[in-house]
């Protein structure tokens, strides 16, 4: 049996953590095989999307008048939403990758 | 542009019907390394000569993506063969595409500006539809060794990307 004072703790962390992603998510998107995975994301305005590149090539996220994140192979990068709406990105150097994300408003 | 499209075709033809040729003995894993590590540099090689030869900002981008990845994968392949303790062995369809780039280089090197830039970016259209059809076809299929093969694969997947780029590249340049 744990003391209720600890078990109150445990609540107060447990509720801490929920709300903090609650707030803001980090997702992750993999790139493996010239492949975003998830291929559609849902977001809200300050999420952060991280993008793990897999491959052994550079790839970007790019968004024609918008970002451009460049993805080094076997690295990350990331991006804070600023911005509402339905996002369609591809990769620069390979432009048949494509993925969409879907920034709902915060 | 007719003339110099029915060349890249007639090329493209010679090429194809080389692979096929081959195809009638099955190319070897050694052959096959040897075809795609050679694909690879001579793609790297129009695409220094593209760098040092034009001011086209999305020509110029484009050539160092080339540059970049096919460096990227000859690099992954020279370790597997090297792994795999394979030496890769020169054969028809490598001599062929080293004979056709060699050539085009040469009609390459009496242009410049827009004139360069089209003629360049037309060929990686034709050169990536090319070695993308023999790596379909014949090199994926016939690689026996799995390791091999994933790599081939890969390349593909990258190369297809190249292909789709120079499209882009090919159609803002019109």
């Amino acid at each position: 049996m744990l003391p209720g004072r600890v078990l109150a703790g445990f609540a107060a962390i447990i509720l801490g953590m929920t709300s903090v992603p609650a707030h803001a998510l980090t997702i992750q998107v993999t790139i493996d095989g010239l492949i975003f995975s998830p291929v559609e994301i849902t977001a809200k305005v300050g999420d952060t999307v991280v993008w793990r590149n897999k491959d052994i090539v550079a790839h970007t996220a790019t968004v024609r008048g918008g970002f451009d994140v460049m993805i080094e192979p076997d690295n990350s990068a990331s991006l804070v939403l600023t911005k509402a709406g339905i996002v369609d990105y591809y990769c620069r150097f390979h432009p048949n990758m494509t993925g969409r994300i879907t920034i709902a408003p915060d | 542009m007719r003339v110099r499209l029915s060349t890249t075709i007639a090329a493209t033809c010679l090429l194809s019907g080389a692979a096929l040729a081959q195809g009638a003995a099955k190319p070897t894993d050694p052959q096959i390394a040897h075809i795609a590590y050679t694909a690879g540099q001579l793609d790297i090689e129009a695409a220094k000569n593209a760098i040092s030869k034009s001011t086209n900002k999305d020509v110029r981008a484009f050539a160092e993506d080339m540059v970049r990845d096919h460096e990227a994968v000859n690099k992954q392949a020279l370790e597997l063969v090297a792994k795999l303790k394979v030496t890769p062995e020169d054969n028809d369809t490598s001599r062929a595409l080293t004979k056709q780039a060699a050539d085009k280089r040469a009609e390459l090197s009496k242009l410049n500006g827009t004139d360069f830039d089209k003629a360049y970016v037309a060929n990686e259209v034709a050169y990536h539809k090319t070695v993308n059809g023999a790596l379909a076809t014949t090199l994926i299929p016939d690689a026996s060794n799995p390791e091999l093969k994933s790599l081939l694969q890969t390349g593909l997947k990258i190369f297809q990307g190249h292909e789709k780029h120079a499209e882009t590249v090919e159609a803002a340049l019109k």
